[in-house]
């Protein structure tokens, strides 16, 4: 019973002082606002109006054609021609163009024995902008059915091919959850990683490890009032994000509300393990940097969890916000419930309890 | 001899290489206020923390209210109120907040925790304070405020690490009558301090220096103790008497007070007059034996001028 009075205590106490920092209070509401109109608008993983240069060594019509099918996917924006190969590999050294396109003597040929039509000269120095034209390297090959030379039967368009038209939804379709993740994962650990700090450099410390306080109750009620901020700022970032960017939201609120909750607990225990390392709010900061930047980076976020080395693979099983990159996008997209993704779940669940007995356990009430 | 609140045997704590406390034995009867004195640095809040059991001692063992410190120190912390050398409470609290949070840690009922603070804030006249935040009151007003949450409990036993250090000579008057009011229901008072005319208000003292205990008793026992000791020296060019003086090995200190020189000679000495006219050609000076001050104390416990590391 005087257990959970001082956890109410604690969590009493933070809140007030919460509520009395306007910055951090402010932090609460304004960053996942921010974040998202900044980059809900502005990360587009697809690569959009790269220029592009033309060599047209064989005169024949169906350049036009293919050019043109070239051009309305978007990723590219033709802007020069070239006479010569050589002339048009000095454009791209010269940083003009990204790609040139160059059609050979032989196209109709070509075309007819279904051979390789055109050579792409990418400058593969900016691996995203490689990977982008990688892509289209195979779409003339796919799309050039309709060409008038109609020697071999029409293929498919691929799913591939089809999200070049669309590429403006599937971004924010992905980044809207992964923007949720990444902000909880950042403010969440930050609120709580300064938070024994701040009392040992303000001096409260000392008073209250004088008190009958138990370091597990002072955990818990550090952690209580931000969970509260954590689920206003997921609101935020999912409500206002499918209302901006049309993201349908496909599960269950309930199901939302259980992933949410274990994922913000779960940074806000490694939080104040965090705090009990650090001695100082600047070595706070530095080590809430080093965890936060694997999260973003190998969480999913920015690649896709199956691309990555093994190596980086393992590193981003132990962080939570893999997990809830995994979780949000089933529930929320999905429409997956909690008991479907149970080993994220857990994981989640796991993560919180570890980090908590850690930090008890760390956190002594002495002075030694 | 009435029951001990704390009893230490070869007390020391070691920070690497420097002692910080090096083997104070204290014994500290129960309902009286037990004064610290000491400099700068002489291991005053390295002792009280060591037996509020957040500092493990190196050495030595304590025994504060019958519990063995540090194995028992959770259960001591019930029944001891202390307040920390800087200010510990929070500054973006209010005075009623503070009060209120330290009250519930305590496990105090919410009748009670009201109750109690009232109480309290009538007692330490910080009733016109309560809404405000701890961050915009004077030293003196946060000095009462953290007086006031370290008694919210009733404790046996308070800690006071250098209580009055920001507050000016006659709210220090007033703050001493409250340490009195605690004493007189039957609280343990531990206070630490440098001013000599706050020790002088202890029931007894212990003198830190370099951690060492060089003295403990009454003050009033500790003055007495250097009767036919304490010279006062009064004449023309007194700087240049008190060097010829402190070349006499007969004296420990001599030290200018307003128009006097006063010497503490090493040793009781009934001609002491005659000692030190030796040292005094001409006849100019006149000798008179002066009763001891607690800062005399000081100085013959310590060999050392308390003023020498006293900051103000
Ligand atoms: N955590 C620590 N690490 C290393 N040295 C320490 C530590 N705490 C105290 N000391 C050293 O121990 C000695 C005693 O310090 P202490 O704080 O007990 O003195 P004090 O009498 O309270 O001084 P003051 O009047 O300035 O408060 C000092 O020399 C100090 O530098
Ligand atoms: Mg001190």
């Amino acid at each position: 019973m005087s257990a959970i009075a001082r956890i109410g205590a604690v969590a009493d106490k933070e809140f007030r002082q919460l509520s009395r920092d306007r910055i951090t209070f402010g932090m609460v509401v304004m960053l996942p606002l921010i974040y998202l109109l900044l980059f809900g608008y502005a990360i587009n993983p697809m690569v959009r109006d790269l220029p592009i240069g033309i060599v047209d060594l064989s005169g024949s019509a169906a350049v036009r054609a293919i050019t043109e099918q070239v051009r309305v996917t978007q990723v590219v924006d033709i802007v020069a021609t070239y006479a010569t190969p050589a002339e048009a590999e000095a454009a791209l050294i010269a940083g003009e163009v990204r790609a040139v396109l160059v059609f050979p003597h032989n196209l109709t040929q070509r075309l007819a024995s279904g051979d390789v039509v055109a050579q792409w000269m990418v400058d593969g120095s900016d691996t995203m902008i490689g990977n982008a034209l990688l892509g289209l390297r195979e779409m003339p090959l796919q799309l050039e059915a309709g060409v008038p030379v109609g020697a071999y039967g029409p293929r498919k368009p691929s799913f591939e091919v089809a999200l070049f038209f669309n590429p403006e939804r599937r971004s924010a379709v992905n980044i809207v959850p992964g923007l949720a993740a990444i902000t909880l994962t950042m403010t969440m650990i930050l609120f709580t990683s300064v938070a024994l700090v701040r009392e040992r450099e303000h001096g409260n410390l000392e008073l209250l490890i004088t008190t009958p306080i138990h370091p597990l109750e002072l955990m818990i009620g550090k952690l209580l009032p931000y969970v509260l901020a954590g689920l206003v700022q997921l609101v935020i970032i999912l409500g206002l994000g499918s209302v901006l960017f049309s993201v349908a939201f496909q599960g269950s609120l309930v199901h939302l509300g259980v992933v949410t909750v274990l994922f913000i607990v779960a940074n806000l225990a490694l939080g104040l393990l965090i705090s009990t390392i650090a001695q100082t709010q600047m070595q706070a900061m530095q080590l809430t940097i080093f965890v936060l930047l694997p999260s973003v980076l190998l969480s999913g976020f920015m690649f896709p969890y199956e691309a990555m080395p093994v190596a980086a693979q393992y590193i981003a099983e132990v962080l939570p916000a893999t997990h809830f990159m995994r979780l949000i996008r089933g529930v929320f997209l999905r429409g997956a419930d909690s008991m479907q993704l149970l080993p994220d779940v857990l994981w989640l669940a796991a993560f919180t309890a570890i980090m908590l007995a850690i930090a008890t356990h760390r956190f002594t009430k002495t002075l030694d | 001899m009435t029951e001990l609140a704390i009893c230490t045997r070869q007390l020391t704590r070691r920070f690497g290489d420097a002692t910080a406390v090096g083997g104070v034995d204290l014994n500290i009867a129960r309902g009286q206020i037990y004064g610290f004195l000491g400099p700068n640095g002489s291991g005053k809040t390295t002792t009280i923390r060591m037996l509020c059991g957040l500092l493990t001692p190196t050495e030595g063992s304590v025994d504060v209210l019958g519990m063995r410190i540090p194995d028992e120190a959770e259960a001591l912390r019930r029944r001891i109120g202390y307040m920390t050398q800087k200010f510990a409470l929070y500054d973006d609290l209010t005075v009623e907040e503070n009060m209120r949070f330290i009250s519930r840690i305590f496990g105090l009922g919410r009748a009670q925790t009201t109750q109690r603070i009232n109480e309290l804030l009538e007692h330490y006249d910080l009733v016109a304070m309560r809404r405000r935040r701890a961050a915009d009151m004077s030293g003196g007003q946060r000095q009462r405020l953290a007086l006031a949450t370290a008694t919210l409990h009733r404790p046996e036993l308070l800690f006071l690490d250098e209580p009055t250090s920001a507050v000016d000579p006659e709210n220090r008057r007033a703050f001493w009558e409250k340490l009195f009011d605690l004493v007189d229901q039957g609280t343990t008072i531990l206070v630490s301090t440098h001013y000599m005319d706050e020790a002088e208000r202890c029931h007894e003292l212990a003198i830190l220096n370099l951690g060492q205990l060089c003295a403990q008793g009454s003050p009033a026992r500790l003055m007495h103790q250097l009767g036919g000791r304490v010279v006062e020296v009064h004449g023309p060019k007194l700087r240049q008497a008190k060097d010829a003086l402190l070349q006499l090995p007969q004296v420990q200190s001599a030290a200018q007070q307003g128009l006097a020189l006063r010497v503490l000679l090493r040793e009781p000495c009934q001609d002491a007059a005659t000692i030190l006219a030796s040292a005094l050609p001409g006849g100019e000076h006149s000798f008179e034996e002066a009763r001891a001050s607690l800062e005399d104390v000081f100085v013959a416990s310590t060999g050392d001028n308390p003023h020498a590391e006293r900051h103000q």
